[in-house]
């Protein structure tokens, strides 16, 4: 493993965020065993944009469910915000989901015939503060520039603005980490590109966020490049200084 | 999480389904509603019965010629008819009983046949009933214009009658009837009251509004008609009655034998007829309510298929933090909302269908049948909701987020 110190972008000294340590995924499938995740072990830092890549069956989206706390790992240990979650109820795990963790779907996956504005609050009414958080709401869809689309269904939008109400709704609880899986992978390469531009400027502003994806090109905008494959850990490495645009 | 924003989303899903949610709405609409029509017209026909009762007098003992109870208990038509033919009931012993003291308070005879009164506009047959004074407090019946019977009328012998409103309408459709003449039986009698209409006989029974009241003695004099139908006694109170009845058959025993005279007790009579439409109604609405089951189930269905239909909505609830009880609460409020809405609208057609057909059917709703008919919607909802809300609280995020 090659790590490079000292870069601009370098996070490695920042608080972690997420720790997972020698996690394994297996299913068994008859009498046969089915190793997804074998031992992976992987710390996300305050502030990081960490990609992590792989092609399809590597076992990057399960190692994304178990960061994210929608799936249990078969062993090791998880931790995410100073919490061990390494074995929690289904009710703890919604309970830090809604609290430390944000996520941005490739299907955007916002509820139909429901305004722009209440899909951005839609994990508030979780924690209790749907009317605390509104005004928070417009502002953050006003600041990804759909100000004036706060009533709009998700149909009278397009697939770019449909991902930016996406994104405020991973905003709203001011999360300890977003993932966004495949986030530009049912976008045109225009609103892809500006979905990439918002994902910079959110981490420019201090916000830690996981990209999963297979585009090797979406990956060359992250700081750190995790390489999954066959469900281990092949490469970790620190984009060099000026390499990431 | 606030209920209100879970009702606020329930309400949401279920005019996204407008036709569905409405079809589904249906069963319970339809359940409801004839739960309510048939503990109306149950409720209608009890109190009905109650009325005609209360018409016929309170705390009243009938006294009629003969064995009317057959040997199985039962009414027996055919010794019924024949005693009133062979009738050993006089005048006279209406006066003996009157004479027993407490608790007769009054012992009113009856004598009947059948006349036919007219004047120069036209005719109507009518039932002639030969009775005292006491009948009008017996029997409830007041003179709605003129009088009522009194005792000179009786001991007078006179020729004086009290006519039912539909003999009033018949033969004096303009004039008022009171001072006027009649020809009853080819004899002329002076009309000196009419009997205020009862609206009893329109729902089977004896045609109440059709009697012609004469004193028992000029029928007997006048009309020849001198065989007691029945001799109506009155108890002081209610609580009296087995007393009364035991006078009754004291006195009576001493004037003629036991087999030639039978005492009905009214309120027995009610009371059979109460439990008879007691246990009718309970049976028709428990048919009825059958069909709120099966709106639940049609409701339980819809659940179902909405739950899978909106497999990627919970998955995705889920990841932002709904617990598995968030997800049960809204599926449940949702089809609570619908059975609830359904009951409403059920509800609200039952009383219309009610007030609709008492013109011809005697049908009252009654508040607690309408209170129980809401429960049971709102319970059909959430019992046949139980089912579908737990698939859907169960479901794994990352698979339902999966679902396409």
């Amino acid at each position: 493993m090659r790590v490079i110190m000292s870069t601009p972008k370098n996070k490695s000294h920042n608080p972690a965020v997420l720790t997972v340590t020698h996690i394994t995924k297996s299913y068994e499938l008859g009498d046969q065993t089915l190793e997804i995740l074998k031992d992976i072990s992987l710390t996300i830092r305050q502030g990081e944009l960490v990609a992590i890549v792989g092609p399809s069956g590597s076992g990057k989206s399960t190692l994304m469910h178990i960061m994210g706390l929608l799936d249990s790992q078969t062993t090791g240990k998880v931790e995410l915000a100073g919490h061990d979650a390494s074995s929690l109820t289904e009710v703890e795990a919604a309970g830090l989901r809604n609290k430390y963790i944000g996520f941005i779907f490739q299907q955007f996956n916002l509820l139909s015939r429901t305004s722009a504005l209440e899909n951005v609050l839609l994990p508030t009414i979780y924690n209790g503060d749907v009317t605390g958080k509104a005004a928070y709401a417009t502002k953050l869809l006003t600041d990804l520039g759909l100000g004036e689309r706060l009533g709009n269904y998700p149909n009278q939008l397009s697939g770019g603005q449909q991902q930016r109400v996406a994104i405020a709704r991973a905003l709203i609880n001011d999360p300890a980490v977003i993932f966004a899986d495949e986030p530009t992978g049912n976008l045109d390469s225009k609103s892809g590109h500006e979905v990439v531009e918002i994902l910079k400027k959110l981490n420019a502003d201090g916000r830690t966020i996981v990209i999963v994806t297979h585009d090797l090109e979406l990956a060359k905008m992250a700081h750190r490049t995790i390489n999954i494959f066959d469900g281990q850990v092949v490469s970790d490495l620190l984009a060099q200084a000026g390499t990431n645009k | 999480m606030k209920t209100s924003t879970l009702a606020k989303s329930a309400f949401l899903s279920i005019s996204r389904n407008k036709t569905r949610s409405f079809l589904t709405m249906l069963g319970v609409v339809i359940g409801v509603l004839s739960v309510i029509l048939l503990t109306s017209i149950g409720n209608g026909l009890t109190v009905f019965v109650e009325k005609q009762f209360e018409d016929l007098g309170s705390n009243l003992l009938i006294v009629t010629p003969g064995e009317i109870v057959n040997s199985e208990g039962g009414f027996d038509q055919q010794g019924a008819a024949l005693s009133f033919a062979t009738s050993k009931l006089t005048i006279s012993d209406g006066e003996a009983l009157e004479r027993a003291g407490y608790p007769i308070t009054m012992a009113v005879p009856l004598t009947g046949s059948n006349g036919e009164a007219r004047t120069s506009v036209g005719k109507r047959t009518g039932m002639v009933v030969g009775t005292t004074p006491g009948y009008s407090l017996v029997r409830n019946t007041k003179a709605a214009k003129g009088r009522f019977l009194n005792e000179s009328d009786l001991a007078g012998n006179r020729k004086v009658v009290v006519i039912g409103s539909k003999i009033a309408d018949k033969l004096f459709p303009t004039s008022n009837p009171v001072g006027q003449l009649i020809t009853l039986n080819k004899l002329r009698f002076e009309v000196i009251g009419v009997a205020e209409a009862k609206a009893a006989g329109s729902f089977g029974g004896p045609d109440i509004d059709s009697f012609m009241y004469v004193p028992i003695s000029t029928a007997k004099i006048a009309l020849g008609v001198d065989k007691v139908m029945e001799i109506m006694v009155q108890s002081a109170t209610k609580e009296a009655l087995p007393r009364t009845r035991s006078l009754i058959e004291s006195t009576l025993v001493k004037r003629m034998d036991a087999e030639d005279f039978s005492i009905t007790d009214q309120s027995e009579i009610l009371k059979t007829i109460q439990t008879i439409l007691g246990v009718l109604t309970t049976g028709l609405t428990g048919i009825a309510a059958i069909s709120l089951v099966v709106g639940g189930i049609g409701i339980m269905n819809i659940m179902l298929v909405a739950v899978s239909e909106r497999t990627k909505e919970i998955g995705l609830r889920k990841a932002l933090g709904a617990t598995p009880n968030n997800i049960l609460i809204q599926f449940l409020i949702e089809s609570a909302v619908i059975s609830t809405v359904g009951g409403l609208i059920g509800i609200l057609l039952g009383i219309l269908g009610s007030l609709a057909i008492t013109s011809f059917f005697p049908a009252t709703p009654k508040m607690s049948s309408i209170l129980l008919a809401f429960a049971v919607s709102l319970g059909t909802g959430i019992v046949f909701g139980v089912y579908p809300a737990k698939k859907a609280a169960a479901l794994s995020p990352i698979e339902a987020l999966r679902y396409e």
